[in-house]
This record gives C-alpha cells, structure tokens and sequence, in this order.
C-alpha cells in the first residue's frame, strides 16, 4: 500500500527533477568534468586532477578579481540598501502618486542589460555624454575609460540607478503591509519618526529586506553585461570582476580547464555567502 | 468623564458618524455594541483624539480636549489584531509607555511584574512577541494599555481574534482587571453576550448613531426601540405585526393572548411585538406559553442546545431552547412564545413598555 503512494509520489516529483537536472545539474556536471581535466583540439582529454583549482586559488589574477568584485558588491549594497528603504519610506501611502511612483521605480528594472551598459556608456563618454561633458564642464577632470577612479563611479553610479528601484519595491511591499494600528498605537506613546522606524518598520520590513539584500548580494556577483558594455573590465584591468575574467578566461583564452574551476570556486562562493547572509540575517527569527 | 457634544465626523459625502452626545463617567465600564461598520471603531478614534471630529466638541474632565493630539491626551488603546514592537521582549513591551514617561528603573521593573503577574504572563517576559500564542499577545498588549495611568482605556474588539477557549478566559478576567482603575473604559464588540457579562454601560450603535444608551441590563430589557432591541440580540429578536383588540394582542387572526395590565391603556392598534429566540421554545415552558404554528426551514442542533429556524406566519422566526429536538426541514411544528418575554414596539417602532419588570436574561 504504501509503495504505491510512494511510486505515485515519484511521478508528480519527476518533472521538477527533470527541470533542475537540465537546468543545472546536468550543465554543472559538464563544468566539473572540464575543471579536473586538460583539453586540446581533437578532442583530447588527459586527467589534471585539482591541479586548476590549486592554480585559481594561488594565483593573483583570480585575487585581484574576487577583491574587486567584493568591493563592487559591498558597495552597491552599501548604497542600494539604505537608498531604497529611504525612497520607499518617502514615497506615498495612497492616491495616484502610487502608482505614479510605481511605474517610475519599475522602468529602470525593464530595460535590457546591455542597453543600460550601453546608455550610460555614451551618458558618461566626456566629449559627447551629457553626464561626463557636464562634469567637465564644472571643471571636474573625469574620463571613465582612462582613469580608474572615474570608471569605478561610473560602473557603481550605473548599478545604484538600475538595481536601486527593486530594493524600493521590495521595502514598499514591506511598508504597506503594516497594519495602520501599529502607527496609531506608536502615535499613542509618543514615538517620535525615529522610534517608529527602529521599533515598527524596521522589524516588519526584516523579512523583505533580507530578500532585497539577498537578491542584490547574488545578481552584483554575478553581473556581468553591464560592466562589460560600459568599460569591458578597464582601464587596464581596474573594472574587470570576476564575470569579466572568467570569460576572458574561457573564450579570450580558450583556457576549458582553469575557466571551469573558475567557475566552480566563483559558484562555491556565492553559495556560501548567500547562505551566511541568510543564516545571520534570519537568526532570532522564529515562527 | 468624557464627554462628546453633538460629535459628528464626515469624510467626503460620507457620514460616518451622525452628531452624538455621550458623557461617560470615569470608573465606568462602557460597551459600544452593534455590527461591523457600525461606526464603532471611529467613535473611539474620535474619543481618542486620532480622528478629529468634522463639528461638535470633545470634554475631558471639563476641559475642551477637541483636536488635542492623542499622545497628550494620556489614553491607551488596545486594538483587535494584537499590536506589540516585534523585536521587543515582552517585558521590554510592557514597560515601553513607561521609558517614554521617563519613569525609574526601579518603578518600571515593579510595575512591569505586577501587570504581568495580573495578566498570567509573568513566565513570559523575555519572549518576544511572535513567540506567544494569540492569547498571549493581546495580554500583553493590554498590560502595554494598563501600564501607564491612563484616564481612558479603549479596548476594540480586544477579543474578535481569539479563539474561542482563550476569549472565554479572557473575557472572566477583564473585568477584574478594570475593576480597580478609576479610568473610562470603552470596550467595542460586535456580540451582545460579551456587553451582557461585562455589565456596566451600554451604547448600542447602527451606521454611525448612538441608537441607545443605558445600564447594559436596562438597554438589553428596555430598549428604547426596535433596531435598538435587534442589535441587542444574536441570534436577531423575532418580530411579527400584531393588533390589540381590546383586552387581547392577536397575531395573524390566529395566535391572540391577553394584553398585560399595566398595557390596558394602550389604545387599540396596530403594534409590533419583539421575543428574543430563547424564548421560543418546543416545549410548553415559561409562565405564559402560547402556541404558534410554523413551518420549519432548518433546526441546528449542537450539543445540548438546539436553534430551530422556522416560518411563523409569514415571518422569519428562530428558537433557541436547551435539549435536543430535532424537526424535519419543512415539518409542520408547534412552538411556545413566553409572552410574557415580549416587547412591544409602536408603529414608530419606539418601546411601548415591557410586560414584566424583572429580569428577563
């Protein structure tokens, strides 16, 4: 009896472990096979162990990279984060500015990636952009494709103005949430604005928040097109993050073997910091 | 005492409350009583000052308190969801009102553990709220409301959330628990029960009036009209047209009892009579029993009481009686009115008077 449940069982499980097997599993398998062996042309494989791995782990190159793509990530998310609960927060409760508001925040989030690396390439050329004509117009020296400080601002300038809109919605969603009686009882004690937040929105919006943080954490990692439009990794290597160097790698360089294991650690990472975020941001919460 | 003077509150073309006068005593215990919409829920925003009223003036212990912001007003107001800080210890909870007041450590700690010692959450104090049971959570939202000194403590459906065992066990200690304060409590419910076991004062509200208000056994026995007498009943009063001809009420030509004596100087007419279901009954009980045929719609029976849904003359009637009697749907049934239980509205639908003095629960 109970074997019959179960094999029914199966039969509903299957085509989500179909999807996942070909979605990742299986693509996954075909990288780990790459990353322990050494290919040439003619389809010549000979076993290299984890001697890629160790390769990747040593070499500077790939330090270089993950340091810059822990700067970028910490930084958009340093100003994303805080940014989108302080919209979310200015932004209206009811009427038509919401949805006003709304249509605003959400067009950024629909226009392609390239084509957001692309405008703000022109945006922030000097000669021709209006943004970079205009900085040196007020008399700031700034050139984004030779001076590293200023491809720096301009590539996190572009990710704050594209990604900053989905923290906002998430917060919003949080915010209205609430319940008006929570403000009526704050009101009641004599909470000032400040207390409100720490002690109402805040707290409610935890839940939402760790999502918006999370979502941020893994797509800043992974992002890639925009940077590559706008500077391809320059000047020099100053805006090359780990995307940009894996693929420099794999079709720059048709190095199969280190790009895999490459791929593998960059994999290994965001899965360990997503689910460190996760943990710490969810600890104490139960229920 | 509060006192509102002709307080009306319009927003749009919309009135959501007609221009009301109450004067409420402090140390009194005040029902607002009436269905969802009722207006209750704003009536206490505008005794609290979170609304403001659109005319009319709100008094405070004789002093004009209209569009006095609420956090100086000293009230305290406990909701039907169950309003805690969410990543405040319960302890820390409690003594909120009391930081915000600057009060001493020392003073804020024992006030803290009598209130939670009064509301049985004294094993509680380091949780936090999302780990309470619903219960649990509106106790500690009412120690929140008692724990400053509140003139006035407005409590809106505090119990609506709850189930239905922690209701009943809240609602015994509720109470005792105002019992000793010297403040006007309002309370809001939807069930007239509840205004029945909290004693005190009445104020039966239908879309956005006062309709009634009075000693909560007084406006249950005498109220001062028929929608009165309906928001005060659940299961809904049974009503029928009636006529007094002479010395006899006769309902539908065929049901006819004698008019009471303190009832003969009614003139002749047309009336309407109101009996509360529990006083309809298939067993011949009650001091004046009189028969009334009716077809039955349905009878629910649970446990040991029994409501029978049933057609009288024309009219919607239900019986609630204790014991099981089970009926047929469309069965033909005899049931017994207690008219001694009725009331007596006339065409105005104004009470006319009651046909017995005593307690009639």
């Amino acid at each position: 009896m109970n074997k019959t449940v179960n094999q029914k069982g199966w039969l509903f499980v299957a085509p989500v472990v179909l999807l996942v097997a070909f979605n990742a599993l299986i693509p996954l398998m075909t990288v780990v096979n790459y990353s322990v062996q050494e290919t040439f042309g003619d389809n010549l494989f000979f076993w290299a162990g984890l001697r890629w791995f160790v390769d990747i782990l040593a070499s500077p190159r790939f330090h270089d990279s993950l340091v810059r793509q822990l700067i970028f990530t910490f930084s958009i998310l340093l100003i994303e984060v805080p940014l989108g609960v302080a919209v979310a927060l200015a932004m209206p409760r009811k009427g038509i500015g919401v949805s006003v508001c709304l249509v605003f925040m959400a067009m950024p989030l629909l226009i392609p990636w390239n084509v957001v690396g692309s405008m703000w390439n022109i945006f922030a050329l000097p000669d021709i952009g209006f943004l970079g004509w205009a900085l040196n117009a007020i008399g700031i020296d700034y050139n984004f494709t030779q001076d590293p400080v200023d491809a720096w601002f301009t590539l996190i300038f572009m990710d704050v103005w594209h990604w900053t809109s989905l923290v906002v919605l998430l917060a919003y969603a949080g915010l209205v949430a609430i319940p008006d009686d929570y403000y009526q009882a704050a009101k009641i004690d004599g909470a000032r604005p400040w207390a409100v937040f720490r002690y109402i929105q805040l707290p409610k919006m935890r839940r939402v928040l760790t999502i918006a943080v999370l979502l941020r954490f893994m797509d800043s990692f992974n992002i890639y097109t925009e940077p590559f439009v706008l500077t391809g990794g320059g000047p020099g290597n100053s805006t090359t993050l780990l995307s940009i160097d894996l693929v420099k790698i794999a079709l720059g360089q048709f190095d199969l073997g280190p790009a895999a294991a490459m791929s593998l650690i960059y994999f290994l990472v965001i899965l360990l910091s997503s689910w460190i975020f996760y943990t710490l941001m969810m600890r104490g919460e139960e229920s | 005492m509060l006192e509102l003077k002709s307080v009306e509150k319009t927003v749009g073309i919309e009135t959501h409350i007609h221009p009301t006068d109450l004067t409420l005593e402090p140390g009194s215990f005040n029902i607002l009583l009436g269905t969802t919409l009722a207006g209750k829920t704003t009536l206490m925003q505008l005794m609290a000052g979170l609304e403001r009223p659109t005319s009319g003036e709100v008094w405070f212990n004789g002093k004009n308190v209209t569009g006095v912001a609420v956090q100086k007003r000293n009230v305290s107001i406990v909701y039907q969801q169950f309003i805690n800080y969410p990543n405040m210890t319960v302890y820390e909870n409690i003594a909120s009102p009391l930081r915000v007041a600057r009060m001493s450590g020392q003073e804020i700690e024992k006030r803290v553990g009598g209130l939670a010692e009064m509301l049985r959450i004294s094993s509680m104090l380091d949780r936090r709220p999302s780990e309470l049971s619903g219960g649990q959570q509106q106790r500690c939202a009412i120690a929140r409301a008692l724990a400053k000194e509140s003139e006035m403590i407005l409590l809106d459906e505090p119990l609506a959330n709850l189930d239905f065992k922690l209701r009943e066990e809240l609602r015994d200690e509720l109470p005792r628990i105002f019992q000793e304060r010297d403040c006007v409590v309002v309370y809001a419910t939807t069930e007239p029960t509840e205004a029945l076991l909290f004693g005190g004062k009445t104020a039966a509200m239908h879309h956005g009036r006062v309709i009634d208000f009075g000693p909560t056994g007084q406006a249950y026995r005498q109220p001062v009209n028929l929608l009165a007498a309906k928001v005060f009943s659940e299961p809904p009063i049974n009503t029928a047209s009636i006529t007094k001809k002479g010395a006899r009420f006769v309902l539908n030509d065929k049901v006819h009892w004698p008019v009471p004596d303190r009832l003969k100087s009614l003139r002749d007419g047309a009336y309407t009579m109101g009996i509360r279901p529990h006083h309809v009954s298939p067993l011949k009980v009650g001091e004046t029993p009189v028969a009334v045929e009716g077809i039955v719609h349905i009878a629910e029976l649970s446990g040991s009481e029994s409501m029978i849904h049933f057609d009288a003359y024309g009219d919607s009637w239900v019986s609630l009686s204790h014991g099981v009697h089970p009926f047929d749907a469309g069965a033909k049934a005899t049931l017994y009115a207690d008219v001694s239980r009725c009331l007596y509205f006339d065409e105005d639908e104004r009470l006319v008077a009651v046909s017995e003095q005593r307690e009639a629960v």
